[in-house]
């Protein structure tokens, strides 16, 4: 055990793991790459049908529902089966990504909006604002501190599941994981594990702390 | 002036919220409903701003009938003050008064500006308008939504129970800052409470509502107190309602006479000539000094509790201009009550 661990240690101090076409950084900018662009699109999707749901009152249940079936979701499956009906390509990895990532951002964007005070809404109506200027300019920022959690919860998610595109032969660190496998080589895999964890992890205070810093004026 | 005009008020699940209304709301005075809860008078307060929309009849705001209007323009050109304040969390006391200027396209300089003025109109302190709302204690939070309604200068304001969620001591001083700023504005007010004594003390007129809906007397204070119009109303107002209506009246046309001298109980003077207490040689009972502001009532009480029956009178600086008897002050208490009921 504690020869591993020393194994481990000298393969992430390794300068020539490092550098290179095939070296820890570029596999980590690849991984980073994967991951915020699957957020993105997912964002772009989740995002406004959360807000629609909230604002509305209307189509809760799909929202519940979202939720469910995005955990219920096999994640692996889903590349599998858009890779065997579109070809190789990395359209698969982003359909999973984005699939697992969107429940977790409309289910806290429409947490979120369902969390304002009704209080509140009803005295932006009252004071003459239409229906859009209550959104923009009461709901939407009342809501922003748990849209947020729900960014932060779908990249985090994404950046530690990205590790499929290796699966199906690209790139990002999933690569150390599945070749380490194919080759036996225990170090390397655990390598690869060890640094996708401290991605996600990292991602998560950085933005946990963005977060308190944006929102230090509102109580809890 | 707002007039409703048999207004009836059906929700989707089937319940009378408002029936067959008719009720006139005159200019530059303060209307109250009043009534116990689900009687209708908060969903007839929201007609006024379509925030409800009637099932049917019309509502008239200075001759206009509201719902050929923009329901956004209507409500920036009607104040709205509702219980818990209701302001924005994530914006500051003085963006929080700017709204509705803001909405009205003013700069936001100008709008600032304004809200900067009316923040020491409603009595707070300048450094509030940096502030958070959560900063702030209850009473203040109030204050700050009347002076978000009161920002664009609206000819009518529509308060809900603006004051049902301070303490007593806090609710009294909100009342008389309205009652103040009222005398300097003349607004058009509704104001919805289910507390008689807030209605009694805010009102021009009060109008009370029955379950389901119904109104069952619309006049001043005076009148409803000495002529209650049926059973319930009698029974809303409570068994106090002769008193409550010496609260109408104030105790400046009450003769005052000297303190008398050498009498068992003398009444004790600072060296400025304010009243401190009633003494004996070896006793001392407390007063409350009266003005000629102060109610009927409070003298009523004062009479009763002083140990001579005598109350002291005050000038506007506490210095004692005289004592009045406790006969005195019940001989107009009752000339009072035959007068509400006299007159029409």
């Amino acid at each position: 055990m504690y020869e591993l661990l020393e194994n481990l240690g000298a393969w992430l101090a390794g300068g020539e793991q490092w550098s290179g076409s095939d070296g820890i950084a570029t596999r980590l900018a690849e991984h980073l790459q994967y991951s915020l662009l699957a957020t993105l699109i997912a964002a772009a999707i989740g995002l406004p049908l959360g807000l629609l749901i909230g604002h509305t009152g209307k189509g809760a249940f799909v929202a519940i529902n979202l939720a469910s079936f995005g955990r219920a979701l096999p994640t692996v499956g889903l590349v599998v089966l858009v890779f065997l009906a579109g070809g190789l390509s990395m359209l698969p990895v982003y359909v999973a990504l984005v699939a697992l990532a969107v429940p977790a951002i409309v289910t806290n964007t429409y947490a979120g909006m369902t969390a304002v005070d009704p209080d509140v809404k009803d005295a932006a109506r009252g004071q003459g604002m239409r229906g859009h200027q209550v959104l923009r300019q009461v709901e939407l920022p009342l809501a922003l501190p748990l849209i947020m959690t729900g960014l932060r919860l779908a990249l985090i998610q994404v950046v530690a599941t990205a590790t499929i595109a290796a699966y199906v032969s690209f790139g990002g660190l999933g690569r150390y994981v599945f070749d380490g496998l194919a080759q036996r080589d225990l170090v390397q895999v655990l390598g690869g594990a060890v640094l996708v964890a401290v991605v996600a992890v990292a991602l998560d205070l950085v933005l946990s702390g963005l977060q308190r810093l944006l929102f230090r004026h509102r109580t809890a | 002036m707002i007039q409703f005009d048999a207004v009836h008020k059906r929700f989707a699940n089937g319940t009378t919220a408002v029936h067959d209304l008719s009720l006139r709301v005159p200019e530059g005075g303060v209307t109250v409903l009043v009534g116990s809860s689900g009687c209708g008078k908060t969903t007839t307060l929201r007609m006024i701003n379509r925030m409800v929309e009637p099932t049917s009849g019309t509502i008239r705001v200075g001759g206009k009938d509201v719902t050929e209007q923009d329901a956004a323009e209507l409500r920036r050109s009607i104040g709205y003050v509702i219980q818990q304040a209701g302001l924005f969390p994530h914006r500051t006391v003085l963006d929080n008064v700017a709204t509705v200027p803001l909405l009205l396209g003013w700069s936001r300089r100008r709008a600032r500006s304004r809200a900067a003025e009316l923040l020491e109109t409603v009595g707070l302190a300048p450094d509030a308008a940096r502030r958070y709302p959560h900063q702030l204690s209850g009473g203040q939070q109030q204050r700050v939504g009347v002076a978000r309604a009161l920002a664009a200068d609206p000819p009518v304001l529509l308060m809900d129970e603006p004051f049902g969620a301070v303490d007593p001591v806090v609710r009294t001083q909100l009342q008389d800052e309205l009652l103040r700023l009222q005398k300097e504005l003349s607004k058009t007010i509704v104001f919805v409470t289910h507390d008689v004594d807030e209605a009694v003390r805010l009102g021009d007129q009060i109008a009370i509502f029955r379950t389901g809906g119904h109104l069952v007397q619309c006049a001043p204070p005076a009148e409803l107190l000495a002529r209650p119009a049926d059973d319930f109303v009698a029974g809303f107002l409570g068994a106090e309602r002769g008193l409550k209506l010496l609260s109408l009246r104030t105790l400046a046309d009450v003769p005052q006479a000297p303190a008398p001298q050498g009498g068992t109980w003398t009444l004790v003077l600072d060296e400025a000539g304010r009243p401190l207490h009633w003494a004996t040689r070896d006793t001392e009972v407390p007063l409350r000094p009266l003005r000629d502001g102060d109610s009927l009532l409070a003298a009523l009480d004062e009479s009763v509790a002083s140990p001579t029956g005598l109350t002291a009178r005050v000038d506007a600086d506490g210095v004692l201009t005289g004592v009045t008897s406790r006969d005195d002050i019940l001989r107009h208490a009752g000339r009072a009550h035959t007068e509400a009921r006299v007159s029409a």
